[in-house]
């Protein structure tokens, strides 16, 4: 008898992003590290080790990669890992931060499946994004390693700038924008519908 | 729109935020031996000043923090925020508190006006 189909596993935007400077990078596992301000200085030395970087301060973000931290707010990270999944970054964190003691000095949740991950390169990259973010994106105020909750258009986003800090419009310009599942149909048609009216406005149509 | 300056973000948009009425409204400590009247106005009556209101924000679709925002309801000048409760009505003179914007710094911040 013939093995029954399993369905293919579709990431949120991925019919949308063909031919643009929006990729999405999906499946990404994310962790939410949530510490107490009193265990923060244990805390953040149990995860530095585990995460081979220290703990981001303010609307930054640390590490290169696999993983990297966000600082999601007073006491909140989000661990992203491109080679992890979510249970097993989860299992390693609880681990590194006091598991085997008993009791952990932070709580330790799995959020891979809330948001997916999209990249935007490019020179226009943040003109698009000024199109629906209100935040100032020029690189002198959030340059590379910057990281802030904002919205674009009507969705609540992370928004992690990854590349470019010469003057704005340049070649190595790169933003990750974390968005939930469910918004990002909406965002990526968002953000490919603003990269378009940019192109006009360039080429001097009226938009 | 308002620029109000998030103790942790700095400056952001009115739209990432929600507002939270008069901020420093404590809670009754023994709400049971409240008569109506006191109930009733600890729940509803709240000031209504012309000039410099202290007020909550949530900064929901930022750092999900609440803060004290300080602002004129006349011309919606922000002058400063404030972790929560900070500085509570009738409280002790603390000096600053740890925010940037503190509204108690001897410089106001230039973070949010209208
Ligand atoms: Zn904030
Ligand atoms: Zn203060």
């Amino acid at each position: 008898m013939a093995e029954p189909a399993v369905p293919r596993r579709r990431s949120p935007a991925e019919d949308l992003l063909e031919g643009s400077h929006l990729r999405e990078l999906s499946f990404l596992a994310q962790a939410e590290l949530r510490v107490d301000a009193e265990e923060a200085d244990a805390a953040s030395r149990m995860a530095e080790q585990f995460l081979g970087c220290p703990l981001p301060g303010p609307g930054r973000a640390t590490g290169t990669g696999t993983p990297y931290v966000l600082w999601s707010g007073p006491g909140r990270y989000l661990v992203v890992d491109a080679e992890a999944t979510g249970r097993g970054l989860c299992a390693g964190l609880s681990a590194a931060l006091g598991g085997e003691y008993g009791r952990l000095c932070a709580a330790v949740a799995d959020l891979s499946a809330q948001r997916t991950v999209l990249e935007l390169r490019g020179p226009d990259a943040e003109e698009v994004l000024a199109r629906g973010c209100p935040l100032d994106l020029h690189p002198r105020e959030f340059g590379t390693g910057s990281y802030a909750q904002t919205v674009i258009g009507k969705a609540a986003v992370g928004l992690h700038r990854t590349g470019g800090d010469g003057p704005p419009g340049g070649d190595a310009t790169a933003f990750r924008i974390l968005v939930r599942a469910s918004f990002a149909d909406y965002l990526a048609r968002l953000l490919t519908g603003a990269a378009a009216d940019v192109r006009n406005a360039r080429a001097g149509a009226v938009v | 729109m308002l620029l109000i300056p998030c103790p942790w973000c700095g400056p952001r948009d009115e739209r990432e935020f929600r507002y939270g009425g008069q901020a420093h409204i404590a809670y009754p400590a023994d709400p049971s031996a409240l008569g109506d009247e006191a109930w009733a106005d600890y729940l509803f009556m709240r000031d209504n000043p012309a000039g410099r209101h202290a007020e909550r924000w949530f900064h929901g679709s930022g750092c999900r923090a609440w803060c004290d925002v300080e602002r004129d309801t006349v011309d919606y000048t922000v002058t400063g925020s404030c972790t929560t409760g900070a500085h509570p009505a009738g409280g002790p003179d603390t000096g600053p508190c740890t925010s940037p914007y503190c509204v108690r710094r001897a410089v106001p911040s230039t973070g949010g006006t209208r």
